[in-house]
């Protein structure tokens, strides 16, 4: 695989933009939309996700040769949940208001694809060191993405945008208030609540993952493609096809330390067609 | 979005739009006289704000589908009229005091984000006008369901006891037709549109004679308003227990005309087959009067077409004719799919 060539530092950096966990492999989608409406939250769901990422992936990479293939998800899914227990218990201890405000997003970290994702494609085949340094670049990465997000969705979506103290309600630094007799008052701004409602969360979604799309087309590296295998990590262990006529249906996987497969499944995949240009181009003919 | 070139090509191989390059420019010169009596009886109804409403649309649209063109580098479509259309539609959504920042962020929702995004004319998978209209419902709750009442105002009308804003607000806290008659405006009012909501939608007798024009010019097929209507009709029949007075209420009332005959006909977003069409427009009846009569909006015309919208790609390929269509079908199947 092309990870064990890179360096350490380059492990780290992958998941912070070039292999960004939300932007490009495009995993965690549904605690980025529904967490990232606010600044603060965003942060501390970030932290607590990186935290999480963090342990479990050095546990898993520990156990790798013991974990048995057959019944590997449960496993990781034991490991993750138990780190995930323990950051809810000091999340509910030390920045209560933080638990209040993530709700039950926090224990639905267990099943956070970002980390069973990590877990599955990285930790379960590297050593402990790499798959360490993995986890916290992409829960760096994870951070930046969801904060990003919610900078965009807060300002445009209530008009404020403040950074508090984890958990405490300290205003930090107050970056904008509406109608506090500053720029945004001025203009008599509105706060657009399409933002912070659930379609303007996938707006943003969308729009910046063109972005970057447009960003790593211009410098030539891999892209967000729903319906691409070989940009997903989870290509080689997935049971899903995604494209021709079986779309969607789950097949039973080779045994996963079988490479062939994958080579195939990479050469099937890119030349094809979406869903719905692949049923046009049959019209055509 | 990474099969760029991909789908450049399948662009460029598979059959122009309906509305082909000689075509398009008249087709939206029909629909843009067949709205003028709408806009007319706008004027009269809400002054000239309404006026100034519609030109603001006009302008932010024509402008932003301008610079976003040239900002992506691509030949410039303003030609086609297109962009007036989708102005003047969303004009007809907003009511008549609606501040101008409003209608050029609609105008740069509808033209930039619904419409250029996905390739421009003949692309976009929502009706733009309607599309922007949801987003900024959601976004300013207030000011789009506010206008209305500026509207009664100004010609000096009883708004007393008036709890909602427009008619079909006053339906939904009344039950039967004697409700609705001590409260609401009649329905002679309701067919002529001397009454409240939003500037298009006010006057079903100039929406009629609007797509009477565009079914004479054959610019339309009377397919979509027909079932959508008529669905709403007999939803409603059964709804209100066959209380005449309260379904003539509901379709005169809102923006179902607008919306059955303007909107839902979109050649973009709406099926090219027969049966698709029936399906296109029963799907719209039945959630517009759903959201009517359980939703907790008053109006549901605008999200049951966004939600057939996408629906219409699915659809279309469920009622392909059996010998393979027409030419001309085809046609419009791929660019509506697109």
């Amino acid at each position: 695989m092309a990870e064990k060539k890179t360096s350490l530092g380059g492990e780290f950096t992958k998941g912070l933009i070039r292999e960004n966990p939300v932007l490009v492999i495009m995993l965690g989608t549904c605690p980025t939309l529904a967490i990232s409406t606010n600044l603060e939250n965003s942060i501390g769901m970030g932290i607590a996700a990186t935290i999480v990422l963090f342990f479990s992936n050095i546990v898993i990479s520990m156990l790798r040769k013991v974990i048995p293939d057959k019944v590997r998800i449960p496993c990781f899914i034991v490991v993750i949940a138990a780190f995930v227990s323990i950051i809810q218990m000091f999340v509910k201890a030390f920045a209560p208001s933080l638990d209040a405000a993530l709700g039950i997003y926090l224990p639905l970290i267990v099943v956070n694809c970002i980390i069973l994702g990590r877990a599955e494609a990285f930790a379960s085949k590297n050593n402990v060191l790499r798959s360490a340094i993995d986890g916290l670049g992409m829960g760096v990465g994870f951070t930046l993405a969801l904060a990003l997000m919610a900078i965009i969705r807060e300002f445009f979506g209530s008009g404020n945008l403040t950074l508090k103290v984890l958990g405490h309600g300290t205003t930090l630094v107050d970056i904008c208030h509406l109608g506090d007799g500053n720029l945004l008052s001025a203009i008599h701004a509105e706060p657009i609540l399409f933002f912070v409602l659930a379609p303007g969360g996938f707006f943003v979604y969308g729009l910046l993952i063109a972005i970057s799309n447009s960003i790593a087309r211009k410098k030539g590296k891999g892209v967000a493609d729903i319906n691409a295998c070989y940009v997903c990590e989870n290509a080689e262990g997935c049971m899903v096809v995604a494209d021709g006529e079986n779309a969607g249906t789950i097949v039973i996987p080779k045994p996963v330390v079988d490479t062939e497969p994958q080579v195939q499944k990479v050469e099937k995949a890119a030349p094809a067609a979406p869903a719905a240009p692949a049923a046009e181009g049959k019209e055509e003919k | 979005m990474a099969e760029d070139n991909r789908v450049k090509k399948l662009t460029v191989s598979s059959s122009p739009h309906v509305r082909s390059s000689e075509t398009t420019t008249g087709v939206m010169l029909d629909v843009i006289i067949a709205l003028a009596p709408a806009g007319i009886a706008a004027i009269i109804v809400f002054g000239l704000r309404a006026l100034a409403v519609m030109l603001v649309s006009v302008a932010s649209c024509v402008l932003a589908e301008y610079l976003s063109r040239k900002a992506m580098k691509k030949e410039n479509t303003i030609g086609d009229l297109s962009a007036v259309v989708t102005g003047l539609l969303l004009a007809y959504n907003l009511p008549s005091n609606i501040p101008f920042w409003i209608v050029i962020l609609g105008a740069v929702i509808a033209i930039v984000v619904v419409k250029q995004m996905f390739g421009g004319i003949g692309q976009n998978f929502l009706n733009p006008a309607l599309a922007a209209r949801v987003i900024l419902m959601t976004s300013f709750p207030g000011r789009m369901a506010a206008g209305a009442f500026v509207g009664l105002n100004q010609h000096g009308w009883n708004v007393d006891g008036l709890t909602s804003a427009t008619p079909l607000g006053l339906v939904k806290v009344a039950h039967a037709s004697a409700d609705i008659q001590a409260t609401a405006p009649t329905l002679h009012q309701l067919f002529l549109g001397t009454t409240s909501g939003c500037l298009g939608e006010v006057s079903a007798l100039a929406l009629l004679i609007g797509g009477l024009y565009l079914i004479i010019r054959k610019v339309i097929s009377p397919i979509i308003p027909c079932v959508y209507i008529g669905t709403v009709a007999i939803f409603m029949m059964f709804a209100t227990g066959f209380d005449w007075y309260a379904v003539a209420y509901e379709l005169l009332s809102g923006g179902l005309f607008l919306g059955a005959i303007f909107m839902a006909t979109d050649y973009t977003t709406s099926p090219i087959t027969k049966w698709g069409k029936v399906i296109f427009a029963l799907g719209c009846g039945i959630i517009t009067c759903i959201i009517r009569i359980w939703g907790s909006l008053p109006e549901g015309v605008s999200f049951s077409i966004i939600i057939m919208n996408v629906f219409v790609p699915y659809i279309e390929s469920q009622t392909k004719p059996t010998p393979f269509g027409t030419k001309k079908e085809k046609k419009g199947k791929e660019a509506a799919e697109k």
